[in-house]
């Protein structure tokens, strides 16, 4: 009993931290740490669907916040969607291209998934160089309008801070509600043992399906806000990097867990900035290599379920 | 027709040293199961070894390239023992992300090391091309693939002729059997490692000369090699080399005919047809998959 009470304060504490943020902390670069720490907290829930929960790889995940990008960006652009309509078109085509690589992996686990993932990434990088008529090529799309919903602008950081804080929340809720389904135990049930989970009756293919369609559309949902708040994309977005910090984001945080995703994206965004005085991108990138090593071999279960082990054990 | 033929000419070049890659990932992948996403950084350290030995410490091209190869496969019983050994018995994935984690590192270990400026290796061939009926060809492009033959063949003979070969196959094949036969299981695996990092080091020390060297140049070269290995089967040899040279002619016919911009793109294309259509690769016998 006292326990939830202590967890219901916390949850409040937090809630209130974060909604009261850009009030006690104006400064707008700390303000535009924070956005992209949101903005790859929704990236890596949206991975942590796929790795945590049914153990699929994708290293194809910049793909889906590529195409979300592009989508929202050009729609934006060349057709002068509204932001709302935008992101949800890059929400449907992010997750309509997770469709595609779903049903073409259904068949392929382990290396072979993750190798499915990354040509699809590749393909998707040499289009956005080499179609020049629609992407600009490697100059990228400038301009892209603010965010907009309702009449209402989102043009300083402070407004932006609120709109990722929101889908981002919005992204915690639908993995939380997911996990704690039918299907999230089907998830898991496929990961421990496929063979098993047929047995009884999960359909692999069906749930593997619409795993990797929400978690293609979250990242597409990302790439949209992403390019809405950067005003301009080019074909970066589609950098293995942007992976492979995901990637590192939901190790290191705890894969499988609903907090870990978010605590390593905030500690991988937060960090980076932290040491950008002191050293330059490559020896971050070299630090990176080095941290996933080290969290694969001494904490292989991440930074989240080891906390929690620890409070258990008090 | 000259065209195709040179263009057939350059491919069956390239895919030499594709071969070679192909042959390197396919004992590491096929055989040990590792996912080796680093393979790419020992092609690019083999690279920067022969730059290193060639143009800093003015050795001989012949041996500089020996050098490379040397150090590729030291470094690679390296990781064996320190990176992979540990995690013998852990999930394929957890050693695939280390692996991952070991790309990253190294890759901007050597941007610090070398700077972003890509490097040329010099090389005491002449550059005027032979001319052979309707295609010509450089001389050092020729070295290129009488070296890459005389590796391919003798990984044949080391494979399947001698003991060493023998005990390699058997340690994965059934591990029990052959530590009970009195084979040194822990000395194969590291064994295997520096022999397949010692053949990407060796593809980076002959593709070096040619193009240029640069910290990021082992990152296509690490998928080219997944390509290479899927389209000839895990773990098979003669599908690795047979598949390295139809992925250099298919990249130099598709950037002579369809497009330069998406050359590196055949090869993710491969990836994604061999496994969607025949995912055992496209040379392997009915029932040894699996």
């Amino acid at each position: 009993m006292q326990h939830g009470v202590a967890r219901r304060s916390a949850i409040v504490l937090l809630a209130g931290l974060l909604l009261t943020t850009p009030f006690w902390l104006p400064n707008p670069y700390h303000l535009h740490i924070l956005i992209m720490a949101g903005i790859f907290s929704i990236l890596a829930l949206s991975l942590n669907l796929l790795l945590g929960y049914t153990g699929l790889l994708s290293l194809g995940h910049a793909a889906f916040f590529g195409i979300g990008a592009y989508t929202s960006a050009l729609l934006a652009l060349k057709a002068e969607w509204p932001f709302v309509a935008g992101f949800v078109a890059a929400v449907m085509l992010a997750g309509g291209s997770g469709y595609a690589i779903g049903r073409l992996a259904l068949r392929l686990r382990g290396a072979y998934f993750v190798l499915v993932t990354i040509s699809f990434a590749g393909v998707a990088s040499l289009v956005s160089v080499n179609w020049m008529e629609l992407t600009n090529g490697p100059l990228g799309l400038p301009g892209i309008p603010a965010a907009e919903v309702a009449g209402f602008v989102f043009r300083t950081k402070r407004a932006v801070y609120y709109l990722v804080l929101a889908v981002a929340g919005l992204a915690y809720l639908v993995c939380r509600r997911l996990v704690r389904s039918r299907m999230g135990r089907a998830f898991v049930a496929l990961r421990e043992n496929e063979a098993l989970a047929a047995s009884v009756g999960v359909d692999g293919a069906r749930h593997l399906g619409l795993a990797t369609v929400i978690s293609a559309g979250m990242a597409g949902g990302a790439g949209s806000l992403y390019a809405h708040y950067t005003r301009f994309v080019s074909p970066e977005v589609f950098l293995f990097s942007y992976t492979v910090t995901m990637v590192i984001m939901v190790v290191a945080g705890g894969k499988g867990t609903l907090a870990g995703p978010i605590v390593g994206a905030v500690i991988f965004t937060i960090l980076p900035e932290a040491l950008r005085e002191a050293t330059s991108w490559q020896w971050q990138m070299l630090l990176y290599g080095v941290l996933l090593i080290l969290t694969l071999l001494f904490l292989p279960r991440g930074i989240v379920p080891a906390l929690t082990a620890w409070r258990d054990r008090r | 027709m000259e065209a195709f033929l040179q263009h057939l000419l350059n491919g069956l070049l390239l895919g030499g040293t594709y071969a070679l890659l192909g042959i390197g990932l396919t004992l590491i992948f096929g055989l040990m199961n590792v996912v080796n996403f680093a393979h790419g950084e020992f092609y690019t350290l083999g690279a920067y070894l022969t730059f290193a030995a060639a143009s800093l410490l003015r050795v001989n091209f012949v041996l500089a390239i020996a050098v490379a190869i040397l150090g590729g496969s030291l470094l690679g019983a390296l990781c064996e023992r320190v990176l992979l050994r540990p995690l013998r018995g852990e999930s394929i994935d957890t050693t695939m992300l280390v692996m991952i984690g070991l790309w990253i590192a190294t890759q901007n270990g050597e941007l610090l090391a070398w700077g972003g400026v890509a490097k040329s290796i010099p090389h005491p061939f002449p550059t005027a091309p032979i001319v052979i009926g309707p295609v010509s060809v450089a001389p050092l492009r020729l070295f290129v693939l009488a070296a890459v033959l005389v590796l391919i063949a003798g990984s044949h003979v080391l494979i399947h002729r001698t003991r060493l070969g023998v005990a390699m196959r058997a340690t994965f094949q059934d591990r029990e059997t052959a530590a009970l036969m009195g084979i040194d299981v822990g000395g194969i695996h590291t064994l295997t490692f520096a022999f397949g990092s010692g053949l990407a080091a060796a593809a980076g020390a002959l593709l070096g000369p040619i193009f240029l060297v640069y910290p990021s140049m082992g990152d296509l070269a690490a998928l080219k090699a997944f390509s290479v290995v899927i389209l000839g089967g895990l773990g098979n040899f003669a599908g690795a080399t047979l598949g390295g040279v139809i992925l250099g002619i298919a990249e130099e016919l598709g950037a002579g005919y369809v497009s330069s911009g998406y050359r590196d793109a055949v090869g993710f294309v491969i990836i994604i047809l061999v496994l969607l259509v025949r995912p055992s690769g496209l040379f392997a016998r009915a029932g040894r998959v699996g």
